[in-house]
């Protein structure tokens, strides 16, 4: 009996690292800043070079239009930005009490557009929509991420890790696979991140415009040949926040640049 | 249109200066089609000036091939302060301007 306890014993021993693989130490955390080349790095960190910050003026015009059947601006109730919006983009995707789910950044303009504006809500990936979260999460800048913090969140980050852990499309693939098994390695000549979504919205170069976290989600599932969700789909929001929630402690770059 | 403008505050006569500007436009490059198979009209920029003092110091050509948001950056020689103007023009009767001061000692 003994015998066979020990290779019991030893298979438990030999599948714990298969299973605790996919948490990257906090200490090890690197934004996809750390990945780039030293071109786009300084196409970043020049705020007349990174095109991302004409979307940040847009939005800073947007901020204080007035809009939608109350003819109110979002300055009209949340004052300076600077000061009002400073570290909000880096506890997003946050929770909300009256719809008992969380939602994104974008979502939450939005809801403020009906709330509050009585405007129509702004379409996913339109330009006005980027521009506005774009301003407000530009106001955190520097700040750490500390999205998902929030104890009744748990079940949602519960959600989004399994998402993150589970294969699926035909290349039968889990965002795991590459992001946390295979960072520092190359995919078709691009480097392999560790998808630490600190910069969104940010500007891609393969899109030329700026883009939300969950366009980058849907391309990925795209990329492995999954049927991607819909925008605002509670996956994808729990996707975001669990990505956001791996990200602790990371500085926000919006707007970032990225090829 | 939003345009960001890098042009030294300061300098000193004689000094060469950089002059970088960024400009928010699709370029859409009038080859693409939709998803239905219609032509994406051409929408670029055609052609990038900047005056210091009135006159004429660059000028540019942009053709479809040119990515969207086009940076461009360039050099001049400090001769006196005043004001440089940019002026973006483009298909469908698109014209954008912008400008920023100098002063020279």
């Amino acid at each position: 009996m003994s015998f066979w306890r020990a290779i019991a014993v030893g298979a438990l021993v030999a599948a714990a690292p298969a299973l605790l693989a996919g948490e990257i130490p906090s200490d090890a955390r690197r934004s996809g800043y750390a990945f780039m080349g030293p071109d786009t790095r300084a196409m970043q960190d020049d705020d007349t070079a990174n095109p991302g910050m004409l979307f940040v003026l847009d939005g800073e015009a947007l901020w204080t239009k007035k809009t939608g059947s109350a003819e109110k601006a979002c300055a009209d109730c949340h004052g300076d930005a600077r000061s009002s919006m400073k570290g909000v983009a880096a506890r997003y995707p946050a929770f909300d009490k009256a719809l008992a789910r969380p939602f994104t950044l974008d979502q939450r303009i939005n809801l403020c557009r009906a709330n509050h504006q009585r405007a129509a809500p702004l379409p996913y990936e339109s330009r006005d929509l980027l521009a506005l979260s774009a301003f407000v999460a530009h106001q955190s800048r520097g700040v750490a991420i500390t999205a998902g913090d929030d104890p009744e969140l748990k079940p949602f980050v519960a959600q989004g890790r399994d998402l993150f852990m589970q294969r699926e499309g035909q290349l039968n693939l889990a965002c795991t696979n590459c992001h946390d098994d295979n960072f520092d390695k190359r995919l078709a000549g691009a480097p392999i991140t560790q998808a630490q979504p600190t910069g969104y919205p940010l500007y891609r170069l393969e899109w030329q415009t700026l883009g939300s976290l969950e366009r980058r989600l849907r391309s990925c599932m795209s990329g492995v040949r999954a049927q991607a969700y819909d925008y605002g789909a509670p996956e994808l929001v729990a996707l975001e926040l669990y990505l956001m929630s791996r990200a602790r402690g990371l500085p926000m770059e919006t707007p970032a640049v990225r090829p | 249109m939003a345009a960001l403008i890098n042009v030294p505050a300061k300098a000193r006569r004689g000094d060469i200066i950089e002059i970088r500007t960024l400009t928010s436009h699709i370029m859409e490059t009038g080859f693409r089609h939709t998803a239905d198979g219609a032509l994406v009209p051409r929408d670029i920029i055609t052609s990038f000036t900047c005056r210091y003092n009135g006159a004429e110091i660059f000028r540019a050509d942009l053709f479809p091939a040119i990515a969207a948001n086009p940076y461009l950056s360039f050099f001049t020689v400090a001769k006196e302060s005043g004001k440089f103007e940019f002026a973006w023009i483009g298909d469908n009767g698109y014209t954008s301007t912008a400008s920023a001061p100098i002063t020279v000692e």
